[in-house]
């Protein structure tokens, strides 16, 4: 374990941004945090968490994937795939780095998405241990442990300085780079951390969650369960929940039209909107009922079935904290899990 | 903390339920942690007092859900009604949306909404309790025995700051005491953006619409958004699109639906309300509140039922687009 003063964190972000752009939670004008990517004079945030998650730097809202251009009645492809160069995301909560292994399960299996795993290879997690979780946090539901993250790099921040451990090769290689700025150290501040971040843990509104209602095997049981009604009923239909999630991962393929050609790009897509299921001979999702099911299904029991038991929430809360009407993951779970989830 | 209690909105509820006057009652229902309300339907006394909640986080607007919620209902619904929310009542029903005759409303006099992010500021994350009842707003978190105590002027909404009236505009029954229309500053923050130049302007919308992540949240809790199928959801008008594709396109999205409610926004405040990026909508929308002010005379839309709003309607005392073009440097 090492280990840097936290006045010298600037320095550490400099060193690092030398050799790979650094993206680390910055606070936006509206008191809001988002990833931003590190300069001289960016000051890293003490947010818990981002509105919208790292997601995004590994898999973006909107991304090119090809390009044509038309001349005459011939059709130029133009691969539109930019080399990915190293780059580091420092300041990841334990949700989100677990929601890269649901994404990983997704989009680095055959055939491998190469967009996704390009950026994948390239990105180093510096991930952040959790000292101060908000009510709407459950991420030990999940088996999620927020006071000892995992990513290439696990981080603690105390008082007074910045612990690091390296956990992989890439986290290995980053820390090299940091040697001179940072000095060995023993673990004790980090475990006294640790062990009072756990006790907080404990005391969450939500730290009882269960999820033993839900996984593979659940469909017949919860697919026509008469509490959708009530569950969806007020649901706008926005997708804002989707949108903030770090494990959503559907997507729509676009092509804009640049006037003499055609921009093949893709964009975050979600279950929650009318078209998501529209098809050649209709649309197999009418109602918002059944698109809101299908949200939490997925997440609940259809991803889990496909993936070891593996459930694709990671119990961050963006969605607990964003829904304009304050319907979510946890009331549907308390709902359909009956007492057992509470 | 609001005038009138929860449990008398029960007690009116379960009595118009028992009489038969409605067959159901949409009304908020209680989350997680007291601020996190959800519209919902009750059907019987039981469940209005398990679940029926009225406190300082009952923003939400409820006029644009008797769209859906009132077609194919047999009976009537009992909706209850904010001061603001009839003003959106009203314009619904000026464009035909929802039929009057299924809808029994009741309007509530209402003190002003709290947000729960201003809370959370001073309070800090980890909130296990939040009560409104009292003269002061008590928050309890894991981090602290004692609950923060805040004043609510101090966290109120910014539409609730900015509250245009406390009259009730619509209603079949009112609880407790009618107020006034008030004389808001609310198109100060609209001046001081006219006072930029273009270019400030520009950046600071720009800046502002940067953090949109096209969830449609806005669009899909405003009142005055209730076409069947949104140009942006369809992939016939050449415009859908589900993430803002640019900076010209993330622009595109809003200037237009700003336009399209022109004259029919009444300024509810929800599209700033639901924003999960804390962009201020209301701002694009005041804006054509105050330039309709100021060039057609006071005009508040939803007022009445069946008002036509100076944009769809010609006079010829109307102002000329020449004079509005002069004007654009003032
Ligand atoms: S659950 Fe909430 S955030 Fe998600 S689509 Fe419905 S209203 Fe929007
Ligand atoms: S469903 Fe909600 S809590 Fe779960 S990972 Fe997604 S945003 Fe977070
Ligand atoms: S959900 Fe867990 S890991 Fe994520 S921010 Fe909250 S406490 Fe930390
Ligand atoms: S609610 Fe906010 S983030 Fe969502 S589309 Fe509207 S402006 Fe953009």
């Amino acid at each position: 374990m090492r280990k840097c003063s936290l006045n010298a964190v600037n320095e550490v972000f400099a060193e690092i941004a030398k050799a790979a752009k650094l993206y680390l939670p910055v606070d936006q004008a509206d008191g809001s945090a988002a990833f931003k990517e590190w300069e001289n004079g960016v000051t890293w945030s003490s947010a818990l968490n981002t509105v919208k998650s790292p997601k995004d730097l590994f898999f973006p809202q909107t991304e090119d994937l090809m390009a044509f251009k038309t001349e005459g009645k011939s059709i130029e492809v133009i691969d539109t795939r930019r080399e990915v160069e190293d780059f580091v995301v420092f300041g990841v909560r334990a949700c989100d780095v677990k929601s890269f292994e649901i994404l990983d399960r997704v989009f680095i299996k055959e055939p491998v998405d190469s967009y996704y795993a390009s950026k994948r290879e390239k990105g180093v997690i510096v991930a952040l241990a959790c000292t101060k979780p908000s009510e709407t946090c459950f991420c030990t539901a999940f088996g999620i442990c927020a006071e000892e993250p995992c990513g290439d790099v696990s981080a603690w921040k105390t008082e007074d300085a910045l612990y690091f451990r390296a956990n992989t090769e890439k986290g290995e290689a980053l820390m090299k780079r940091l040697e001179a700025l940072t000095e060995e150290c023993g673990e004790d501040a980090v475990n006294a951390q640790k062990e009072k971040t756990a006790q907080i843990m404990k005391k969450l509104p939500l730290a009882k969650l269960d999820t033993g209602a839900f996984g593979g095997g659940k469909t017949e049981q919860l697919f026509n369960a008469p509490e959708w009604d009530e569950l969806s009923s007020a649901c706008l239909g926005c997708g804002t929940c989707t949108f903030v999630c770090p494990t959503c991962q559907c997507y729509d393929i676009k092509d804009f039209n640049t006037g003499n050609g055609v921009i093949r790009y893709r964009c975050w897509d979600s279950c929650m909107y009318s078209e998501f299921t529209k098809m050649a001979h209709g649309n197999n999702r009418l109602t918002q009922k059944e698109r809101f099911r299908q949200r939490f299904m997925h997440k609940l029991v259809y991803y889990p079935e496909n993936n070891d038991g593996l459930f694709s929430c990671v119990g961050c809360g963006r969605c607990l904290a964003k829904c304009p009407i304050s319907m979510n993951i946890v009331k549907v779970m308390k709902k359909l899990g009956g007492k057992d989830s509470e | 903390m609001q005038k009138i209690m929860r449990e008398q909105l029960i007690e009116k509820a379960a009595s118009l339920l028992n009489n038969g006057t409605v067959t159901a009652v949409l009304g908020w229902g209680k989350g997680e942690f007291d601020y996190d309300v959800t519209p919902a339907v009750f059907k019987t006394e039981e469940e209005l007092k398990a679940g029926f909640v009225w406190n300082d986080f009952c923003g939400a607007n409820f006029s644009k859900y008797l769209v859906k919620k009132t077609d194919r209902l047999e009976g009537k619904l009992l909706v209850f009604l904010k001061p603001c929310d009839t003003y959106s009542f009203n314009q619904l029903l000026t464009e035909h949306r929802f039929d009057r005759e299924k809808v029994y409303a009741i309007g509530v006099p209402c003190n002003g909404m709290a947000d729960i992010a201003k809370i959370k500021a001073v309070s800090g994350e980890g909130i296990s309790a939040v009560d409104t009842n009292g003269e002061k707003i008590a928050v309890t978190t894991i981090y602290d025995d004692a609950p923060v105590m805040i004043d609510p002027a101090d966290v109120l909404a910014e539409r609730c700051i900015n509250c245009k009236s406390k009259k009730h505009v619509a209603y079949d029954e009112l609880l407790g005491e009618e107020g006034d229309v008030i004389d808001s500053a609310r198109f100060d923050e609209v001046a001081r953006l006219e006072a930029m130049s273009a270019d400030e302007r520009f950046a600071f919308w720009q800046n502002e619409l940067s953090r949109c992540i096209r969830c449609n949240a806005c669009r899909d809790a405003c009142p005055a958004c209730t076409c069947e199928k949104c140009v942006f959801d369809n992939p016939a008008s050449g415009v859908e699109n589900k993430s803002p594709a640019n900076s010209f396109e993330e622009q595109l999205f809003h200037v237009i639906r700003a336009y399209h409610v022109a004259g029919r926004c009444t300024d509810c405040g929800e599209c700033s309300r639901v924003c999960p990026q804390n962009i201020p909508l209301h701002l694009l929308n005041r804006k054509f509140i105050k330039d309709i002010n100021e060039f057609y005379g006071e005009y508040q839309a939803g007022e009445t039922v069946g008002s036509r709003a100076p944009l769809v309607n010609y006079t010829t005392e109307d102002i000329e687009p020449g004079e509005v073009f002069d004007r654009r440097d003032k």
